[in-house]
């Protein structure tokens, strides 16, 4: 069991998270919570994946995911956004419908057999250096890099130019935005889609490569939902999204790898010796959700963070307050 | 001056209409959330049948499989009641969690845990094998109860003192829920090997009508069981809690304001638990039922998604106890069918699309929708 | 039939009417105005907001707009600032007809609001909150330019910021300026501002007036909001005056007329001011107030060391700018809020820190501030709102079971008893309007028969007439016996009602009044201390 594989690893599959949970720091921003994520998810995994079987060209594939989820999260975006209705009931509507779409269209995709991946590759000067240059730089796939850029992009467009501005004002205070001419509505339907097209993206990246295939509901077994807990402990900032995602990356490798060795650090490994506690280890990334939420919601009251402020009510113009 | 105002008009220049909606100020008929229900559900199931088609199904042959696969028969009605029962159950559980605004979307776990308590009566053993039936029901039930309310205590505790969001916490929940269940029929009770318990004796059933067949051979070959006594008597328990107690009133006071009812001296993060807990209790019923009435052992996968079933449950019964049988009947009978047909995602597609229909149709609650002919000049 | 016109004819009304706007006399002025808003109709689900409204702003003056709440001022004014579409009617600006579809496109034809409540985000610089929406910069927000522009011209009208200061770290004043240079920023040469002295202290009053005055001469033109008419007189060249949603005087010369005359324009009949006041005699103590410290939601302070107590048989007082702890002490007092230091005693026994359910039964009712959003469940129906307080009690439930025949017999003994307007006692009272809704909140409250009443705002948003019948209300209270801290931003109301008067500035009381020293209250709601305007000799006794 070597330490910087399982890091190596996790970073690759913490990409996943990472473009789940940034998508939905641009959603929520906007003000409107999409708890359809994993439904979103699964639909980009499974169009990804459809899409390549069929043509033979992954990055069709990535494009159509992104597509899809998108169109899937406009859904959400009228039924919360037009019609205004409670966005955790229509978010949580939003997963059953994605997941049994997917099922359906997805039927027989498990069977489809190999198809040509997204490629992998080591940066050439970064991959050398020693520790950093293995776990981050050395044999990941494309979409990790993607995904080394995507956090400081996203944390500048956030804060530090004018649509950044535009959409903090949004899930602040619609209000105010609307007063100053800014299309609340318009500006909320289009960071919902930014969320589906990170979500599909998100989706393809499990399909197409951290975990290649097509497995029904065990393809995203969860993920959607961790992203979740992750934006409320990011503090809907990318930087600290970035940092979550990877730890639970990690967290997801270390549970798969622990089982291999007899010994850890010279010691008998229950888990090899009893393979049955694997069990145990399979709930640990859920359970450890839920620390997170707790030590988050912690910080976030000593230090009076918050969610934005119009989070999870809809904007009628003309009605007082938020 | 905060009731006036509108949603913005829907406008598209090139149609020579636009819809414009108003909010409601006078009160509804009774009927009318009724009808529209229905009218969502239909639309629901031509939006599926779309979907169908374009997945190259006949959505028609389909639908009228469903149709007979469940309701065509005595025998097969007998067998929808009995997928009905832990969905009224469920959606029990969820309608008093949703009266008070508490997303428990756990309720798929507390299934499982209210079916590992039941079944630890059995398999621990905690009354031996020879008890009589009425020992065992009742050990079950409160077994099946206890194990529920705990495991919908956590989440209730956690958002109470943490305020941890609950649809993410329920949500983990499940999966550790099923990973344990899995811990205990692969590795404490396995039984030579497999990945399930062994039978329960037959005194741990729960009497089901076929058991009469010797005396009325009309029961003959019907699997319906107690549970479905058991069922009712919750729904009407639920019903005096909901409407007919001060707790209920209390639960009714902050799921629709709990500033209101803060400022009424009610202590909503007390109730957050105690709702949370019956909730989850409820939801492990309905885990104890399908054990000891249809499956008699502890596996694996023993809940087709019933926990997030009862979600649409409550929502299509409009949080109403008695509305939930009703409901609960047609999705038994949804679920009955669904199992036959392929492709495998289809019931869960129609679910998810019929919760999508409901939701948007609410919005038909709050305003008042008009076609307007652009004739006049803009 | 001996030659004269019928003008009840509509016909020749419209001919007259029409006529009456050719008129040569009005032709100048016709050349001088900025604004021109001819037959404004707007109708919300219920109400006819404005009706058939006309107004005219002349380039250079400050014009108020005076009415009641729900006169439909501000109706008229997000119309003219683009945020509702009128049904009919049209607009002019400086002789061009315009139609707005949104906020930006009055703003882009020179047309400013500041809201009442502040369109401000509160996590945000006062730059970016001013740059907001604005196509300039392009694209990254390098904000040091824009600081110094912003400054300058702050200074040209007198309107100091700090621009990198974050909102929610300024006072409320300090907020308004923002919102003001928010519009100036844009190039607005019509402000309007709606009730802008709402939610400030004299002093910054003073101010504002000043600031107006110094940018009407800097050729900008100004629609004041208000339905305080001592100020409309103090700051207003001309004036229009809506009561529902009719025009009563439209563009007359504010000096011209008294405030009699405008009352009555306003509310359409006679207003007495005064109501007979019982004597003042208090009984013994019920509600003692020592050394209470506490924070608000943001977690600052906002109470601190306020101590005040309210007798059997008398109406107290509590004035002070909104904002300056008054909540906080309802909600310390009913046991709402938890209280850092000090101690609230109620009936001789220590209430402090305890829930709400205990100040209930010592017999505390409460009139929160918020109707909607504290006092009542609004889609639950009048029967259960009215048993909120009581559904403890018997006989409307015995043990843990609610008796729900009681509760409505309950229900509709109280509709009768507080004309309570609803169609059944079934109706969800999101349905009921304002007047209906605070009668449902005082039947609940008063029928508890309190021994104390902490009434906060209780006639805010009301029309004139259930103003009085809620001020009888509380008066009747008193004769009961019981003891009312009445909270009020209202002072005349203060004044007509309380038999002593406490002032609260930031979260201390500056002392009290008894003769109803307007001017004292005035100073002590700018934080002056009653001890200093004693010594200073400022008041006359």
């Amino acid at each position: 069991m070597d330490i910087l594989i399982i890091l190596q690893a996790g970073v690759a599959s913490g990409t996943v998270l990472l473009f789940a949970t940034v998508g939905g720091i641009f959603n929520e921003r906007s003000g409107i919570m999409n708890l359809g994520l994993e439904g979103m998810m699964l639909f980009g995994a499974m169009s990804a994946f459809s899409v390549t079987v069929s043509t033979g060209n992954p990055w069709l594939g990535v494009l159509v995911a992104m597509l899809a989820a998108g169109l899937l999260s406009q859904i959400h975006a009228f039924i919360t956004i037009q019609l205004q209705a409670d966005q955790v009931v229509s978010g949580l509507a939003l997963t059953f419908l994605g997941t049994g779409i997917s099922l359906v269209l997805g039927e027989g995709l498990s069977k489809a057999g190999v198809v040509s991946l997204l490629p992998a590759f080591s940066v050439p000067l970064l991959s050398h250096i020693p520790i950093i240059g293995r776990i981050f730089f050395t044999n990941q796939s494309i979409l990790v890099y993607v995904g080394y850029l995507i956090v400081p992009l996203s944390w500048y467009y956030i804060n530090r130019t004018r649509p950044g501005l535009h959409l903090r004002a949004v899930g602040e205070y619609p209000a105010a935005a609307d007063a100053l001419g800014i299309n609340v509505y318009r500006l909320r339907y289009f960071y919902v889609f930014v969320g589906g097209l990170f979500a599909g993206l998100s989706g393809a990246t499990i399909s197409l490569a951290i975990s290649p295939g097509w497995f029904s509901e065990l393809t995203t077994a969860g993920q959607g939902w961790i992203a979740i807990g992750l934006i409320i402990f990011s503090q809907w900032n990318p930087v600290r999204a970035a940092f979550g995602a990877y730890v639970f990356g990690a967290l997801r490798r270390l549970i798969l790898d622990i089982q291999g060795p007899a010994l850890i650090f010279g010691l008998a490994n229950p888990f090899y010796y009893n393979p049955y506690y694997g069990f145990f280890l399979q709930m640990l990334p859920y359970a450890f959700t839920i620390i997170v939420l707790v030590l988050g919601s912690k910080e976030a009251v000593k230090k009076r963070l918050g969610a934005p402020a119009a989070l999870g009510t809809p904007y009628i113009r003309g009605q007082r307050g938020l | 001056m905060s009731e006036q105002l509108n949603a913005q008009p829907v406008r598209r220049r090139l149609i020579p209409f636009r819809i414009v909606a108003e909010p409601r100020i006078e009160d509804l008929p009774k009927w009318y959330p009724f009808v529209l229900s229905v009218g969502a559900v239909i639309v629901a199931l031509l939006i599926g049948a779309i979907v169908l088609a374009i997945g190259g199904g006949n959505p028609w042959r389909a639908y009228a499989h469903i149709a007979r696969a469940s309701f065509g028969s005595i025998g097969v009605f007998s067998d929808t009641i009995v997928k009905a029962i832990p969905l009224i159950f469920v959606g029990l559980a969820c309608s008093v969690a949703f009266r008070m605004k508490l997303w428990n979307i756990g309720a798929e776990g507390q299934f499982y845990m209210g079916a590992f308590g039941a079944s630890a009566v059995v398999l621990l053993p905690i009354l031996p094998a020879t008890a009589p039936t009425w020992l065992f029901i009742i050990t079950m039930i409160v077994a099946g109860l206890l194990m529920g309310a705990i495991y919908g205590f956590i989440p209730g505790i956690l958002k109470a003192r943490f305020n941890v969001n609950e649809v993410i916490s329920t949500l983990m929940l499940n999966y550790i829920a099923v990973a344990w269940n899995n811990y205990f029929i692969f590795a404490v009770w396995t039984e030579g090997g497999f990945q399930m318990s062994k039978m329960f004796p037959q005194n741990a059933w729960l009497p089901r009508l076929t058991d009469f067949g010797s005396e009325i051979p009309f029961f003959r070959g019907l699997t319906t069981h107690f549970g479905l006594v058991i069922a009712l008597v919750a729904v009407v328990i639920v019903w005096f809690i909901m409407y007919k107690s001060k707790w209920g009133y209390e639960i009714r006071l902050i799921g629709d304001n709990p500033k209101a009812a803060t400022y009424a001296g009610i202590p909503i993060k007390r109730h957050m638990v105690y709702v949370m807990m019956l909730s989850g209790a409820l939801a492990g019923l309905a885990g104890m039922s399908e054990i000891s009435g249809v499956v008699h052992r502890l596996q694996g996968a023993i809940s087709p998604g019933y926990g997030f079933t009862g979600i649409i449950v409550a929502w299509l019964a409009k949080l109403n106890p008695f509305a939930v049988i009703l409901v609960s009947v047609l999705f038994g009978g949804l679920i009955l069918a669904g199992r036959e047909i392929q492709p495998s995602g289809v019931p869960k597609m129609i679910q998810g699309v019929i919760l999508v229909c409901l939701i948007a149709s609410d919005y038909l609650i709050r305003y008042k929708v008009r076609i307007i002919k652009e004739s006049t000049v803009d | 039939m001996n030659g004269e016109v019928d003008f009840t004819s509509p016909f020749l009304k419209k001919f007259f009417i029409k006529r009456g706007a050719m008129d040569p006399k009005n032709q100048g002025l016709e050349n001088e105005l900025v604004i021109k808003m001819r037959h404004i109709e707007k109708r919300f689900p219920g109400v006819l907001a404005n009706d058939n409204v006309d107004f005219n702003l002349i380039k250079g003056e400050i014009h108020a707009l005076l009415g009641e709440n729900g006169a439909g001022k501000s109706t008229l004014m997000n119309i003219l600032a683009g945020l509702y579409k009128a049904d009919k009617g049209s607009i002019f600006v400086e002789g061009k007809r315009v139609s707005f579809n949104s906020p930006k496109d009055a703003i882009a034809a020179g047309i400013g609001m500041v809201h009442q409540h502040f369109m401000l985000v509160p996590s945000q610089t006062v730059t970016e909150n001013i740059l907001l929406g604005l196509n300039e910069p392009r694209f990254i927000m390098n904000l040091s330019d824009y600081d110094k522009k912003i400054v300058e011209l702050g200074e040209k009208f007198g309107l100091p910021v700090d621009p990198k200061a974050k909102i929610w770290q300024l006072s409320v004043g300090e907020q308004q300026r923002v919102e003001i240079l928010k519009m100036l920023y844009r190039g607005a040469n019509v402000l309007i501002l709606d009730e802008p002295t709402a939610v400030l202290a004299p002093v910054e009053i003073d101010i504002l007036f000043n600031t107006l005055r110094n940018m009407v001469s800097l050729g900008k033109s100004v629609i004041f909001i208000s339905h305080k008419l001592h100020e409309v007189q103090s700051i207003a060249d001309r004036l229009t005056v809506l009561r529902k949603g009719k025009i009563t005087a439209e563009g007359v010369e504010a000096a011209g007329k008294s405030r009699a005359d405008l009352a009555k324009l306003m509310v359409g009949r006679d207003v007495i001011f005064n109501f007979e006041k019982e004597a003042h005699n208090p009984g013994k103590t019920i509600l003692e107030v020592k050394d209470l410290h506490c924070f608000n939601d943001k977690g600052l302070k906002a109470l601190n060391g306020v101590s005040l107590e309210v007798c059997s048989g008398e109406i107290v007082g509590l004035a002070g700018v909104a904002g300056n702890g008054q909540r906080e002490l309802a909600d310390a007092l009913t046991g709402l809020r938890k209280c850092e230091q000090g101690s609230v005693v109620i009936h001789g026994d220590e209430t402090t820190n305890k829930s709400a359910k205990t100040s209930i039964k010592k017999g505390v009712s409460h009139i929160p501030e918020d109707r909607t959003h504290v006092g009542t469940a609004p889609n639950l129906s009048v029967t259960d709102n009215v048993i909120m307080k009581s559904y403890n009690n018997k006989p409307i439930s015995n043990g843990w079971v609610l008796n729900t025949v009681e509760a409505e017999k309950n229900a509709r003994e109280l509709k009768e008893a507080y004309e309570i307007v609803v169609p059944s006692i079934d109706t969800p009272v999101r349905l009921l309007s304002g007047g209906n809704l605070q009668r449902v909140i005082l039947a609940r409250e008063i029928s508890a028969a309190p021994s104390l009443m902490i009434a906060m705002q209780p006639t805010r948003g009301l029309d004139v007439g259930a103003i009085e019948g809620v001020q009888r209300l509380i008066l009747a209270q008193k004769k009961t016996g019981a003891g009312i801290l009445l909270i009020s931003e209202e002072l005349e109301e203060l004044i007509a009602l309380s038999d002593r008067i406490y002032v609260m500035y930031e979260g201390e009381i500056m002392g009290q009044v008894t003769n109803g020293d307007i001017d004292a209250i005035g100073l002590m709601m700018t934080g002056t201390r009653m001890e200093e305007i004693q010594e200073a000799g400022v008041t006359h006794e």
